[in-house]
């Protein structure tokens, strides 16, 4: 797939193979109604194999998700076109409502409105801890 | 606003400091009679505990200061179903300071987020437990004379016990610490705290299920409570309650300057006769917490008066 062959939107390359369809629930994909191509397994020289998604959209995507999902993804953002920006996310130090603490005696499974908040613990394991009770985040 | 709600909150020296000032105290304490002189200390208690609410109220009330507060959920604004920051921000417009005590994990983060006064986590469920913390390390370097170079025995229920992951944290900052733990297989410390907390700051531990077999080479140990509370499943209680009891014979095979610590209450996991012993500190424990109370209200209500002269 040519990453440029969208006018407008993001392409997001190099998803591990299998986490596609995880990214696509995690970045609210499924409540948008643009074109979407998910492509799954794809060959990589690097990878092996990898998983792909192009949305086709003029407005900004929310990818703070992705950082924690899968920190070594490549977004491309093209605009009009032409591939205007190309990073990797990496490890967000805080990821906020993206993922719910699974903690029955946290603070948060009775008040609601609060708002599920986790940040990286440790860099290496890529741990992520509830700010309320120190629980480790699982998707 | 300066808070406490974990001891990741204060650094060694402050730490250091607040000990340094319960000493103070508890030498001179017409000194500090009335630095609290008009001040009031909110005791928020969801969930009963009589030592830490008692011990909160008495400390403030030695420093000259007042207490309001309730002492169960019931008798709160909880039972109609406000919310934890709400309250905190009510509570704000009547004390100066607000001790905390909640059976769900993290609420007094909530309440330092949302309060205009210091917040004193006083318990969170089986999260963290910061003031009994200083309590412990206040009695340990009173009964020891220092916080380095030492093996600490912790024994009972590793996995529950607030009061041992906040000590192991506590004193894993200070050189020269070994950790013995002792607990059934069920009750085991928790991973995190082994990987995050001992491994990575390469603090020597051993695990073992065997008390009696490593007491000679304790220089403190601090027995807990099997807690009721903490379980689900009434019979896993039971069956893990009595797992070990510390009495006058296991006594002897323990160092002759071994200090024997517990948060209380106790149920019987230490026998009443070893109470007598010189060793036995977890009274004078007690006493310790009220002094470290005192500090830390003074040291809290002097920095948001700073702040707020700023």
């Amino acid at each position: 797939m040519n990453v440029d062959s969208i006018r407008n939107g993001v392409v997001i390359d190099h998803i591990t193979a299998g986490k596609g369809m995880l990214v696509y629930r995690f970045l609210g994909l499924d409540k948008l109604n643009c074109p979407i191509a998910i492509i799954m397994n794809a060959a990589s020289r690097r990878m092996g194999a990898k998983d792909i998604i192009k949305v086709d959209i003029d407005l900004p995507l929310e990818l703070d998700a992705l950082g924690y999902i899968d920190p070594d993804v490549t977004v491309n953002i093209i605009e009009n076109g032409i591939l205007t920006r190309k990073y990797h996310p990496g490890l967000p130090e805080e990821i906020v409502d993206i993922v719910k603490c699974k903690n029955p005696r946290c603070i948060t499974s009775t008040e609601q409105e609060l708002p599920h908040v986790f940040r990286l613990t440790d860099r290496e394991t890529r741990t992520y801890r509830c700010i309320y009770c120190e629980s480790k985040a699982k998707n | 606003m300066r808070h406490l709600i974990g001891m990741d909150d204060l650094s060694i020296a402050e730490i250091d400091s607040l000990i340094a000032t319960a000493e103070d105290i508890i030498e001179n304490p017409k000194k500090y009679s009335e630095v609290c002189h008009g001040k009031k200390l909110a005791t928020l208690f969801y969930e009963p505990s009589t030592r830490t609410r008692l011990s909160f109220e008495a400390a403030m009330m030695e420093l000259g200061g007042n207490v309001l507060g309730f002492s169960e959920a019931q008798s709160s604004s909880a039972a109609k179903g406000e919310s934890v920051a709400d309250t905190a921000k009510v509570i704000s417009c009547f004390a100066d300071i607000i001790a905390m005590r909640h059976f769900k994990e993290g609420a007094p983060m909530v309440a330092s987020l949302n309060a205009t006064v210091p917040v004193i986590n006083a318990g969170d469920g089986g999260h963290n437990h910061p003031t009994q913390t200083l309590t412990d390390l206040l009695t340990i370097k009173r009964e020891k004379g220092r916080l380095t170079n030492m093996t600490i025995g912790l024994c009972g229920d590793l996995k529950f016990g607030r009061t041992v992951h906040s000590l192991i944290s506590a004193m894993a900052r200070y050189e020269g610490i070994r950790f013995v733990l002792i607990s059934p297989e069920e009750l085991k410390i928790p991973d995190y705290i082994k990987h995050e907390v001992l491994e990575r700051n390469g603090i020597p531990y051993e695990e073992t299920t065997d008390l009696e077999a490593v007491l000679p080479s304790l220089d403190v140990l601090y027995m807990t409570r099997v807690q009721k509370e903490r379980f689900f499943n009434e019979q896993d209680y039971i069956r893990l309650k009595d797992s070990y009891i510390l009495t006058p014979l296991k006594m002897a095979k323990a160092k002759k300057d071994c200090s024997i610590l517990h948060p209380l209450p106790r149920v019987n996991e230490i026998s009443v006769g070893v109470d007598a012993d010189p060793r036995a500190c977890y009274f004078r424990q007690v006493l310790c917490g009220k002094y470290i109370r005192m500090a830390l209200i003074k040291m809290l209500l002097e920095e948001a008066e700073k702040e707020g002269a700023r």
